[in-house]
């Protein structure tokens, strides 16, 4: 059978390259563009570099990063670990596996504003269940008037709405690894950590590497939930950076240095999953040519 | 240029970027890229030094206009150097 190359397939491409083109790249083209300019209605002047200096130089901003890095690092640090460990405990088979995949699939399919609503209620403590409850057994629960309430209740929120989805890929990762690998484990009476450390985590590196770019990416844009659980406050201690962003284009109408802003938080993003992904992707490649030199001897 | 108050100076930048892209892909087609390991800690091929060499000119820019009074010419020219510097040996 010869095999024939259709050149002409290429040409199918171009419908989603349109699309890409008018959904993301002419915006981003516009955002830079944006950000040289002071705009004042219908009227722009150029500006150059001006609001680059000062949205990295505002302290309010600064502030945000700091806090948007620290929260995307503690939720990654308690979700990707949980997320292996509740995978490792799903029933494989029968109809437990679909029951307990149904029910931990039932987060993901809350909508950002409803999640935020409903810890809001939850967490209220005349009428809330949890805050009504920490009151009773004598602390002082109050995220509207304590930071740190506030914060400790928006990390379980994204931890509640979020660790299904690195639970689910870690659990299509188990279930790919062939029985005989374990088979193996049994008979060379591999003991269970033995077992996860050089079987199934290895076996786990793609999902991984998949579930800490969503996560991260994910997390680093947080915007609803927050919003509509505290509003960013008590103060601006939950004011995350697209919330920040989102004041300043939209109620402040600053197009400028929003643009700016918006450039800088983008760099940020790229370069941390691009960070991210080689790490990981290269831990693999390593390990990979050293099993083959192994192999080899 | 007056759609969308397009300017001057973005047009270049964007004009630059293209530019880019399609000489790569030209490169690429006339002699295909041979992944190796330069001073960078992974090994790379073309594109990925490419892409790097630009997302970290895009930093040196991002500090020397947000941190420093110098001159963002310098900051170009900087970028520029290093850009063919990790063409060359990253």
């Amino acid at each position: 059978m010869d095999k024939r190359e259709y050149q002409w397939a290429w040409l199918m491409v171009l419908p989603v390259l349109v699309l890409v083109a008018f959904s993301a790249v002419i915006p981003l083209m516009t955002v830079v563009n944006y950000s040289l300019q002071d705009i004042l209605g219908r009227s722009a002047f150029f500006v150059g570099a001006e609001w680059f200096e000062e949205t990295l130089n505002n302290s309010r901003l600064q502030a945000a990063l700091m806090r948007q890095f620290a929260f995307s690092f503690t939720i990654l640090a308690i979700q990707i670990p949980l997320g292996i460990g509740i995978a490792l405990l799903m029933p494989k088979r029968g109809w437990q596996a679909s029951a307990v995949l149904i029910l931990i699939t039932m987060p993901l399919l809350v909508p950002w504003n409803v999640v935020g609503s409903m810890w809001q209620i939850f967490t209220r403590g005349d009428i809330g269940l949890a805050g009504f409850i920490i009151r009773e057994l004598g602390y002082d629960y109050n995220i509207t008037a304590n930071a740190v309430d506030a914060w400790v209740t928006i990390i379980i929120m994204d931890i509640w709405h979020w660790t299904p989805l690195v639970a689910l890929l870690c659990y299509s990762g188990l279930r790919s690894i062939p029985e005989a690998y374990f088979q193996a484990a049994r008979i060379d009476r591999a003991s269970k950590w033995a077992t996860f450390r050089y079987i199934q985590l290895p076996k786990l590196t793609n999902v991984l590497v998949i579930a800490v770019l969503l996560r991260f990416m994910h997390s680093f844009m947080i915007y609803a939930e927050p919003f509509v659980l505290t509003g960013g406050g008590p103060g601006s201690s939950t004011t995350f950076l697209s919330q920040s962003l989102a004041t300043m284009a939209i109620a402040q109408q600053d197009l400028g240095p929003s643009a700016a802003f918006s450039i800088t938080y983008f760099l940020i993003i790229l370069a941390v999953s691009y960070v991210f992904y080689v790490t990981i992707m290269n831990m693999q490649k390593e390990k990979a040519a050293q099993q083959g030199a192994g192999g080899a001897e | 240029m007056e759609w969308m108050v397009w300017t001057l100076p973005t047009a270049l930048f964007f004009g630059v970027i293209a530019t880019g892209l399609l000489g790569m892909t030209i490169w690429e087609v006339v002699s295909p890229t041979i992944e190796r390991k330069g001073f960078l800690p992974i090994s790379t091929t073309r594109g990925d030094r490419f892409f790097i060499g630009l997302l970290t000119s895009a930093y040196i820019h991002l500090v020397v206009v947000g941190f420093t009074d110098i001159s963002l010419w310098l900051a170009l020219g900087v970028s520029i150097v290093w850009m063919a510097i990790l063409m060359r040996w990253g």
